[in-house]
């Protein structure tokens, strides 16, 4: 099977460039709830999100508990280094 | 309820340690206008609160600046990580690495520990939203003040990021104020406090 393998510091720029997108609109919906260009921005990069997210923890462990993978035989949580510390997220 | 995710909102890659400049951020770990005093300020504020779109920017800020605090203490343990006794010495961090060896605990740049009377809870959200707007400017000067220390392009990068989310929650501080207001007695803003005079069963 040929699989695409993605790099994996491009893949977790494009979650941080996303995920950004998110964490921004979520606060400007908090204070604009009915922006329908603004509902249009979130729903796509959460979308986005969500699928960079399955994808990173696909092949580099997961970065959230919903993808976390329970069928491996080891808790993947702790493998990968802590977001402060050397190759860390 | 909260989730962790194991990433910083925005990437830390220090590879130069600097002790010195690490004695001036923490600042923004446990310091009067840093990021934990920050979040505790929105989290315990938001319980009271009557507008559900001022409630959600309580929770949603305050939950933003826990993130902003894992930033700024991964910025002082990459800075302080490698050291030696004698870096130590050099740098007057030897008083800090006496009491915690090399390990984050919120303090200010003076050294005085982080207290909970850095930040108010009124139970007013006329008098917490200013305080809360007051809260990100005095942020935001703080970051100017070690943006002007800092000559390391490595550590200014995730200081600019951080001091530019404090002018975003200003804003919506502000508008958060407005939605307030909106609902106030716009001949009198003060005729009633909503947080107290309007729960129900109390009107």
């Amino acid at each position: 099977m040929t699989e695409n393998k993605p790099n994996r510091r491009e893949l977790l720029e494009w979650i941080n460039v996303v995920s950004f997108a998110v964490d921004d609109v979520k606060l400007f919906l908090d204070t604009h709830p009915c922006d329908a260009e603004a509902l249009e921005y979130f729903d796509e990069f959460k979308k986005q999100r969500v699928e960079a997210l399955k994808e990173y923890a696909r092949y580099y462990g997961p970065l959230t508990l919903d993808t976390a993978s329970t069928s491996a035989e080891r808790w993947g949580w702790i493998n990968e280094p802590w977001p402060w510390q050397e190759g860390g997220c | 309820m909260w989730n962790y995710e194991k990433r910083l909102q925005y990437p830390v890659k220090i590879t130069q340690t600097n002790p010195k400049i690490a004695q001036v951020i923490i600042t923004q770990f446990g310091g009067p206008d840093g990021e934990l005093a920050a979040s505790m300020r929105y989290l315990s504020q938001r319980y009271t609160m009557p507008y559900s779109e001022v409630t959600g920017i309580l929770t949603d800020i305050g939950t933003e600046e826990l993130a902003h605090m894992e930033m700024i203490c991964a910025i002082v343990h990459q800075l302080t990580r490698d050291l030696t006794p004698e870096e130590l010495e050099k740098s007057g961090f030897d008083k800090y690495y006496a009491d915690h060896t090399l390990a984050l605990w919120p303090q200010a740049a003076s050294g005085a520990p982080w207290t909970a009377t850095y930040f108010q809870s009124k139970g007013d959200p006329i008098t917490d939203l200013h305080e809360d707007m007051a809260a990100e400017q005095k942020a935001r000067t703080t970051y100017d003040n070690i943006l002007r220390l800092v000559k390391d392009p490595e550590i200014c990068e995730p200081i600019r990021f951080l001091r530019q989310r404090e002018i975003v929650h200003y804003q919506r501080f502000g508008e958060s104020l407005r939605i307030v207001q909106d609902h106030l007695d716009s001949k009198n803003f003060y005729a009633i406090n909503p947080e107290f005079d309007l729960r129900s069963g109390h009107r």
